[in-house]
């Protein structure tokens, strides 16, 4: 709202929400989500189940509308028009595919409804993942309905590439070759990407950005290499973490009688020779921040407090 | 999006269609047999003073045929409701296929409107045909039959048919989008389908257009003999609602030429009483001394002092009805109600698919 609309068109982020909310009932499955992911990354969106990715990604790709706050996608509103629609590919959960079409009519479908239809491409990945195109979709393994959903989702040419737990029902191999083909096919379109998962390890691979969702909160968000290196594991004597300097702040804590460990975000080097300072995995931060939000939510519960929620912990770049 | 429309509906239209194929293909045999043993018979019938026995066995020709093809035409538009209407949506909604089908380059709102459209189309072009060709098959037998405004006949004629499966269809698929599940979307269109049909039979079609009414005098049949029919319509094709005996204050006292008399009796009777001779079931006759008494050989009969009788105490029959001539209007209309009705259901569809299922 703030940026002129060129200046939006030229840099609007992959996906920018702003005090976006959705409620089912009485229960918030996203709240007070403000993040914005900036285009040209593989953005990972990890958290538990029911943390509330799903629901942000449905709200991204217009299947849902908000409750509360905005959500804008490549600088429009999800959905808004054929044009909104036309410049973002999903895959769903459990990547649904019509069980009684072929696979050869489930290209013909996705020519049919989408006027930036790439078919060679199509055509190309379908011949590269030996799928009988008489097939229907109905008998074909989890791993190739990924893939088919995949497929049409890239050959729709879109700028963005939502994904929802894609790999979350694969076996290891199908989960590796579709990652794969995901990157290959990144690499060759240059499409933007939006992927969740519940497991780290699968996003580890192949993002470049990661949003960690807990609780229906976002917790943090930035580049993988940004929070890789503004968060250390320090080591040492046992002390209050309350005394640490500005520019360190404890994401979790845990002691010994002579010793504590903590997981602290940083804004610049440790210089304090009483800690041994090691370098977190990206496993490691994720947990870390999945405790506490955890946590967070158990000190709201007992507290019943009904105040406004809290705010996303954003990580500046 | 058309053809995604045509492929996803295919098995069910082909079935659909294939039927009603075989069904005109029993009926182009068989109608013109109909048509023939009215021309060569029933309509020469009187020339040969048998007519009673040849209307008889016309009613009865091809029996089969007329007895299948009143429910076929009755469960013809509830079948597109249930079959094509209610899964349209809610099966999308059961497998999950929703999130790839609205998530392509189209808004779901133009992905609905060609679906309902399309398929609402061809589901009132089924019912228009099938009711096309059963209104030519029975239109022989229509000549000699019930009026044609009849219930039961009147809405397996003309155009009206067109209009129930309209509604059939919108209802099932609004069904399937508010429930949810393609299996009680199912059971919520029969219910609906009915339910719709008999109000507009027994609570709006009675209404919709005043009748008309002849009121004439109760007439006696001779001595002793059997009471006249009731008053017959203009046209014997006519729908008559009521044919009642009514009273000088115009309260119904009886049905069909005769009047409900005491003893749960009906007819046209008199008694002989202290006070002169009675009508039964109204009063005291004012034209006939109290001395009068009914014998065997009297001729109070014969000299029409009992019709009198019945002329002063104000007892008259009263005919309502609706003429054939208003058919047409009552089609359209009827079919305007239907139409009306699934046009509402489909905008309301279209709001909720747009609105409430985000």
């Amino acid at each position: 709202m703030t940026a002129a609309p060129e200046a939006a068109a030229l840099e609007a982020p992959a996906l920018e929400t702003t005090g976006l909310g959705k409620r089912y009932g009485r229960k918030w499955a996203l709240a007070d989500c403000t993040l914005a992911i900036p285009a040209g990354h593989v953005a990972g969106l990890v958290g538990p189940n029911g943390a509330g990715k799903s629901t942000l990604l449905q709200l991204a790709v217009g299947l849902l509308r908000p409750t509360s706050g905005s959500i804008q996608v490549l600088g429009g509103r999800p959905a808004a028009g054929p044009g909104e629609l036309a410049k973002v590919g999903f895959v769903a959960q459990d990547t649904p595919v019509y069980s009684a079409l072929s696979v050869r009519e489930h290209l013909r479908l996705g020519a049919w409804l989408n006027p930036r239809w790439d078919n060679a491409l199509a055509e190309r990945r379908i011949a590269a993942l030996d799928l009988d195109r008489n097939q229907r979709a109905g008998r074909l393994s989890g791993g190739q309905r990924a893939q088919l959903a995949l497929t049409l989702a890239l050959a729709k040419r879109p700028e963005l590439l939502i994904l929802d737990e894609p790999v979350a029902s694969l076996d290891p191999l199908a989960r590796r070759d579709f990652l794969r083909l995901l990157m290959e096919a990144v690499a060759e379109t240059g499409v933007s990407v939006v992927l969740s998962s519940h497991l780290v390890a699968d996003l580890e691979r192949v993002c470049d950005y990661l949003v960690v969702l807990a609780a229906a909160h976002v917790q943090v968000t930035g580049e993988v290499e940004d929070l890789l290196a503004a968060h250390v594991r320090l080591t040492g004597p046992r002390r209050d973490p309350a005394q640490l300097p500005a520019g360190q702040h404890v994401i979790e804590a845990s002691h010994t009688d002579r010793q504590s460990t903590l997981i602290v975000r940083t804004d610049g080097p440790i210089h304090d020779p009483a800690w041994t300072v090691e370098q977190l995995s990206l496993e490691d931060l994720v947990l870390a921040y999945m405790s506490q939000a955890g946590r967070a939510e158990r000190v709201r519960k007992a507290s019943f407090r009904t105040g406004k929620s809290r705010s996303g912990m954003g990580v500046s770049r | 999006m058309i053809q995604l429309t045509w492929r996803q509906i295919r098995a069910q239209a082909l079935v659909a269609y294939g039927l009603l194929a075989v069904i005109a293909v029993v009926l182009a045999i068989t109608g013109p047999k109909v048509a023939h043993f009215y021309d060569a018979y029933v309509a020469t019938c009187a020339a040969h003073s048998d007519c009673g026995t040849v209307q008889n066995a016309f009613l009865h020709y091809q029996h089969v045929v007329q007895a299948a093809l009143g429910p076929i035409l009755l469960v013809l538009p509830v079948l597109f409701g249930m079959f094509w209407g209610a899964p349209l949506i809610a099966r999308e909604l059961e497998t999950g296929t929703f999130r790839l089908a609205w998530t392509q380059s189209l808004t779901r709102g133009r992905w609905l409107a060609v679906k309902l459209g399309l398929l609402g189309l061809a589901a009132m072009a089924a019912a228009g045909l099938l009711s096309l060709m059963v209104t030519w098959w029975f239109s022989p037998l229509d000549r000699m039959n019930l009026s044609r405004l009849t219930p039961g006949v009147f809405d397996e004629r003309g155009i009206v048919p067109i209009g129930y499966a309209a509604f059939a269809f919108a209802f099932g698929v609004t069904a399937g989008v508010v429930i949810r599940r393609t299996v009680p979307a199912m059971a919520a269109t029969i219910v609906a389908y009915v339910g719709a049909r008999l109000a507009a039979t027994y609570g709006i079609r009675p209404y919709l257009f005043a009748p008309l009414r002849i009121t004439s005098a109760l007439q006696l049949g001779g001595p002793n003999g059997p009471s006249p029919p009731g008053l017959g319509a203009p046209n014997p094709a006519d729908w008559v609602l009521s044919s009642n005996t009514i009273n000088a204050a115009g309260r119904v006292i009886g049905q069909n030429g005769a009047i409900n008399m005491p003893g749960g009796n009906q007819g046209i009777g008199f008694q002989s009483g202290s006070n002169g001779i009675s009508l039964g079931g109204v009063g005291r006759c004012p034209n006939i001394p109290a001395s009068a008494k009914i014998r065997p050989g009297s001729n109070l009969g014969r000299s029409g002092a009992l019709q009198t009788c019945i002329d002063r105490l104000g007892v008259r029959q009263e005919l309502v009805y609706q003429p054939i001539s208003r058919f047409w209007d009552y089609q359209w209309c009827e079919l305007a109600i239907f139409l009306g009705a699934a046009a509402v259901l489909a905008a309301f569809c279209l709001w909720w698919v747009r609105r409430r299922l985000a």
